[in-house]
């Protein structure tokens, strides 16, 4: 039996804004293994990892390193002690070298003053030798393909003397000859005795490549087990576990006309890889399409293109009836036409921070007749547009004028919430509505967003949250890999674990099934 | 016109325009080294203007050389941790702290020269020293290019070997690395246990003493005394320059002697009927096409990819 | 007994605006207090020094009226800043633009002979304003265009506005018969004419009234004002509204533009006979000055440009009549200008305080809580 290198015992890590990101955490990882930490976005993965890397300071638990307590108060601790972290988004340097890169901080010096560049050249040759990495040390990184720039970045930490090497979602970014390549050179340091934990989503991967897995659901770690015990559906049940089953009353549906129809939707990330692969599917007036997925498959890039905001794409949508093309459309046609939509990134696209409730709430509508008077705005009707709506939407502030970056979170989605939703939009697209505020808040918009739909509008409702999607959806498609994975004419036929098993890659419908469940009805 | 050709096309003016370029060189290698840190501003013409002063108010109160020396640097290099004090503790609003920086500059500089000579324009009652000139051996006894070449004040000289010593900081010294990591990505400098702000002031003080020499110049080695905003500009050029030579050493020399050379000509050609005004405002118009050109050609660039995705993907759907 | 709590409490809201308002007042009385130091070191009677640097700008009806002219050109320079920098584009070619605007008045004044004054002053302005306008427009064009930051080619423009100005005046307009270098006389019609008699204050004030409550209704009153604020404050999600955003960048650097080059207009005509300007005159870096100090807002800016006014004016009196050289003013305006954009000045203890508003207001709720569970 091999001793436990790494035992981080009942990590508890509460942040200021009062969210429990950790409660009682636990996690042992053996030496020379591949363990794989696996659990939905904001299941507090990554926050856990951030406490082993001196990131974060929890409030409570202890971490042991060889059975010896430790106190990681920075990541250069960390590094001293041996860990090392590659994170999903690349901290290099692209004007400099893949050598370079490596040895900043640590420079080899040539007399007193100069910089090396031959020894470190020869360092990171070797370095990528040793491990069996294929790269070229004189490359800047800027040349470099995204799997390449990787490849730098675990090199960055083994080159530190890394014996620990936490891999924050890996593949999120890499074509799958890429991941495998990824997959060949981790195989090979562990055989040289490295000991890697593996955060992911891809289950598949995670059968393939690791070792043992622990799983974690809403801020807790809830099991650990080998992976030779388990299948990718086991997992992936442990993983979505509902805690909080949530009750939304909702009248029958009472589709009307199409008001989106997406037609073979196709958007790069890069050179090599689709972000969306010819994806299609519509939406109705009277009802909820909810997207499931974990985020980063695809699901913002679809919002961006039906609402205007991103037009570099191949294919076609065509919104609201009778249809447009939203190619041809300004943004402003676009909610003219109908089109509201509530944006995942809150603090970009949802508000804006300086500007006072009100003016947050008159953003899309400040420029309509009903609002001007002697060719200046109506501010008596502004005012009372904005009291009503902060009664009607419960908002909690000092008033109409105050700064709306003082708000909280849910307060702030609120208000967005108040202006999307009394756009007299017959199509409303919902992305991520309710990430990251309070229960009460949450709840308030899912009832908004079921009674728009009953009086008449289409809903598009992407989400990550499982509890969401499933209840407030009267239809449900899965996305995977900017691919959908599965459609189901009725939501309230699918089983979370079923759900889990597409979300996740596990198992995926036919094209042919997927037509014929979208259009059947 | 055959008058122009000659004056254009001798020794003295060869000389003038390395004389013309030297302030401009100190001044556009500060600003590529902040630049490659990430804490380019606009206070550079104020840089400019304490060194020269407090160089030439230092020398002449004490009538060394040296102390003058050491005043300019050091007024240079303060204006310029001033500026990275109020940006990177206050977190103050970076173009709006330059332009109060050089105001305090122009009016702090005449305030204090009338103090200590009673003079507004110009510090003649300050007998400042002046950095000597220096004839080349061997150099000086070849025709034309002797004429052209030597005899310069010895700052000058120091301008021109300036550029190497800049490269062999920011490309062959671990300092440089890190400045530059810090410029380019300050995250992944943080990540590997580089203290960020230290690296911005030390960018910044570098900068500064760089700078600083630009002033030193103008007012120690041109001249041998302080006029008011005698930098005139030459601060937001020197931007300009390490702008258009997109913060590459070579390129920078070289915009920076282009633009020595277009005010050489102003200078040259207000000898003719042709209005000076013309060649002096013809390096501010190049900046501005220069930037034009630039700025258009790296939308070209990112043009180029965001589009390739799509055209592959129509040969595919062809197929 | 509960009511009267709740309501000694401070906001958030309201601390921020007191700190905002705080921090302006507190970096004004800094630099006088740097002032007064000044003038105690240097002066060999400082009583009078001090006396004719605050108080000097209201003993005579001259000196408060050169206090006003002086606020004229501030108040254009100040409203152009305003939409320019609400946009959040740092195009600082209002100081170029003013020149030019110099020039535009300068060739109508002199080369039209109307007859008549109004339409002589409106054809001055115009021609003054536009010529502020394309000053201003060069950056603007260069930004949504080509991506060009506005910071260094405003700066290059000034330059260029300055030369074009300077070399039109030499070689085109150049009255060899006024003994310096400067334009013909403007015609008898195109002057200004002086409204408070004794004074300098000549009808450009008016003009600049008119602008400011302009600027305002514009601004802070219309939709295009409030795009223009949106579009400077998160410009991603003005798209995301649908709003024209680079058009709305461009129109409020145009508009600007042409308020500096009016202002530049109004300035020569109304305080000097011919254009002599040799240089530029720093009258639109003043209005960034006088705009950070109003929040950009045209409502504060006369408050701000009086104040700046009252400064050059204090200082004029005291370089007149003692051994303090002017520039003063520059010292002052900087450490103002330095200390109102430095956010973390002052920022301790606004967040002490922003935390104790929220610990009370927690306990209030708490207390109102309890008092309804007894209920």
């Amino acid at each position: 039996m091999e001793k436990n290198i790494l035992v981080m015992e009942n990590i508890r890590k509460v942040y200021s804004n009062g969210f429990i990101a950790n409660e009682n955490v636990t996690l042992a990882v053996d030496e020379g293994e591949i363990h794989a930490l696996v659990g939905e976005n904001g299941a507090g993965k990554s926050t856990l990892m951030k406490v082993l890397f001196g990131v974060e300071k929890p409030e409570d638990g202890r971490i042991l390193l060889h059975g010896k307590e430790v106190q990681i108060d920075n990541p250069n601790v960390a590094i001293q002690l041996g860990i090392g972290m590659v994170y999903q988004h690349f901290m290099l340097v692209p004007s400099l070298t893949v050598a370079e890169n490596l040895i900043i901080g640590m420079e080899p010096r040539k007399g007193r003053i100069f910089y090396d560049g031959h020894k470190a050249v020869e360092l990171a040759m070797e370095t990528a030798k040793k491990y069996n990495f294929d790269i070229d040390p004189k490359a800047p990184v800027s040349t470099l393909s995204v799997g390449q720039k990787q490849k730098v970045e675990i090199l960055k930490v083994l080159i530190r003397g890394a014996r620990i090497i936490i891999l924050d979602e890996p593949t999120a970014v890499l074509t799958p000859q890429e991941t495998r390549e990824l997959f060949i050179e981790l195989k090979g340091l562990k055989q040289q005795g490295y000991t890697i934990i593996f955060i992911s989503h891809k289950l598949n991967e995670v059968t393939e490549l690791c070792d043992r897995v622990t799983v974690m659901r809403a801020g807790k770690s809830v099991c650990v087990r080998n992976i030779c015990d388990v299948s990718e559906a086991d997992i992936s049940r442990m993983m979505v576990g509902r805690d909080v089953i949530l009750e939304i009353d909702k009248a029958p549906k009472h589709v009307q006309e199409v008001v989106l129809d997406v037609k073979g939707i196709t958007k790069y990330l890069n050179q090599d890889k689709k972000i969306l692969d010819d994806v299609s599917f519509r939406v109705r007036r009277g009802e909820i399409l909810g997207v499931a997925g974990v985020e980063g498959n695809g699901q913002k890039e679809i919002s961006e293109i039906i609402t205007g905001l991103d037009r570099n794409f191949v294919g076609e949508a065509y919104v609201c009836h009778p249809p447009k093309n939203v190619r041809d459309c300004t943004v402003r046609e676009l909610r003219e036409s109908g089109v509201a939509h509530i944006s995942e990134d809150r603090m970009t696209y949802g508000i804006v921070g300086d500007g006072s409730i009100s003016d947050n709430i008159i953003a899309d509508r400040y420029y309509k007749p009903e609002f001007q008077k002697h060719h200046l705005l109506d501010f008596q009707k502004i005012h009372t547009l904005s009291d009503e709506l902060i009664k009607e939407y419960k908002v909690k502030c000092d008033g109409r004028d105050q700064p709306i970056r003082m708000l909280s979170g849910g307060n702030m989605q609120k208000v967005v919430t108040a202006r999307e939703f009394t756009a007299n939009a017959s199509l409303i697209v919902a992305n991520q509505p309710t990430r990251g505020i309070d229960i009460g808040a949450s709840d308030f918009i899912r009832r908004r967003l079921v009674q728009l739909r009953t009086e008449g509008a289409g809903v598009l409702l992407i989400s990550a949250d499982l509890n969401e999607v499933l209840e407030v959806s009267d239809s449900l498609m899965v996305m995977h890999n900017g691919r959908i994975a599965a459609y189901f004419e009725n939501a309230k036929s699918v089983s979370e674990d079923e759900l889990g098993e597409y979300m996740l890659g596990v198992k995926h419908m036919s094209d042919e099934e997927i037509q014929e469940a979208m259009y059947r009805a | 016109m055959s008058t122009i050709l000659e004056s254009i096309f001798s020794a003295s003016f060869l000389f003038s325009v390395i004389r013309i370029t030297t302030p401009l060189m100190f001044g556009a290698m500060g600003a590529l080294i902040c630049k490659q840190g990430g804490v380019l501003h606009i206070a550079f013409e104020a840089s400019m203007l304490f060194a020269a002063f407090f160089g030439v108010a230092a020398s002449a109160l004490t009538q060394s050389l040296f102390v003058g020396l050491l005043a300019g640097l050091l007024g240079g290099i303060i204006t310029m941790l001033l500026y990275g004090y109020f940006t990177i503790k206050l977190n103050a609003a970076a173009v709006l702290t330059g332009i109060a920086l050089n105001t305090l500059a122009s009016g702090g500089t005449v305030f204090l020269m009338y103090i200590l000579c009673g003079e507004k324009g110009a510090s003649n009652s300050l007998p400042s020293l002046v950095f000597p000139s220096v004839e080349i051996p061997l150099l000086k006894d070849i025709p034309i290019l002797g004429e052209a070449l030597s005899g310069h004040n010895i700052l000058t000289y120091v301008a021109f070997i300036l550029p190497i010593f800049v490269y062999i900081l920011i490309f062959r010294t671990p300092l440089g690395l890190r400045i530059r990591t810090v410029g380019e990505n300050e995250n992944a400098a943080a990540s590997v246990g580089i203290n960020v702000n230290r690296i911005k002031y030390i960018t910044l003080t570098i900068g500064g003493a760089i700078t600083a020499l630009g002033g030193i110049f103008m007012s120690m080695g041109y001249l041998s005394w302080f006029a008011r905003d005698m930098v005139a500009g030459r601060g937001f050029m020197a931007i300009a320059a390490q702008n258009l030579g997109n913060a590459s050493v070579l390129p920078t020399f070289l915009t920076s002697i282009g633009f020595g050379l277009a005010n050489a000509l102003a200078v040259t050609l207000q000898t003719l009927s042709l209005p000076a005004e013309i060649f002096q405002a013809l390096p501010y118009v190049i900046t501005l096409i220069g930037l034009a050109v630039y700025s258009s050609s790296m939308g070209k660039k990112e043009r180029l990819i965001s589009t390739q995705g799509r055209k592959k993907r129509r040969a595919s759907k062809v197929n | 007994m509960h009511k009267a709590t709740t309501k000694k409490l401070r906001t958030p809201k309201e601390i921020e605006k007191m700190f905002n308002t705080i921090r302006v007042l507190l970096a004004v009385v800094i630099a006088m207090l740097f002032a007064f130091m000044v003038i105690l070191m240097i002066s060999d009677d400082p009583g009078t020094a001090m006396y004719s640097f605050v108080v000097g700008p209201f003993t005579t009806l001259r000196r408060f009226g050169e206090t006003i002219s002086k606020m004229i050109p501030l108040l254009f320079t100040g409203a152009a800043v305003c939409f320019i920098f609400s946009a959040n584009q740092t195009n600082m070619a209002v100081e170029g633009g003013f020149t030019v605007g110099a020039l535009g008045a300068t060739i109508v004044a002199v080369y039209c002979d109307i007859g008549n004054s109004v339409p002589h002053i409106a054809l001055c302005c115009l021609l003054g304003g536009i010529f502020g306008m394309l000053a201003c427009f060069v950056p603007a064009y260069m930004y949504v265009r080509f991506n060009s930051k506005p910071i260094v080619s405003s700066l290059m423009m000034n330059y260029v506005c300055m030369y074009i100005a300077i070399g039109l005046i030499n070689h085109a307009m150049r009255d060899n018969t006024a003994g310096f270098s400067a334009s013909y006389k403007f015609a008898e019609t195109a002057m200004l004419p002086v409204i408070v008699p004794g004074t300098p204050i000549h009808f450009g004030l008016i003009l600049s009234i008119i602008v400011i409550v302009f600027s305002y209704f514009y601004l802070y009153r219309s939709k295009s004002g409030y795009e223009i604020r949106i579009i400077g404050q998160n410009s991603e999600f003005a798209r995301y509204c649908g709003m024209p955003v680079k058009a709305t960048i461009m129109k409020a650097q145009l508009i600007g533009g042409f308020l500096a080059g009016v202002g530049g207009a109004v300035e020569v005509l109304g305080m000097y006979t011919r254009f002599q300007y040799s240089s530029n005159t720093n009258l639109g870096f003043d209005g960034i000055m006088v705009g950070i100090m109003a929040a950009y807002n045209p409502k504060l800016v006369p408050i701000a440009a009086f104040f700046y006014a009252y400064i050059k004016e204090g200082a004029a009196i005291l370089a007149r009549s003692s051994d303090i050289p002017i520039e003063l003013v520059n010292i002052i305006q900087a450490i103002i200008m330095m200390l109102v954009v430095a956010e973390r000045f002052f920022y301790k203890r606004k967040h002490i305080m922003m935390v104790r508003a929220a610990e009370q207001q927690l306990m209030a709720q708490n207390a109102q809580e309890t008092e309804a569970a007894k209920a």
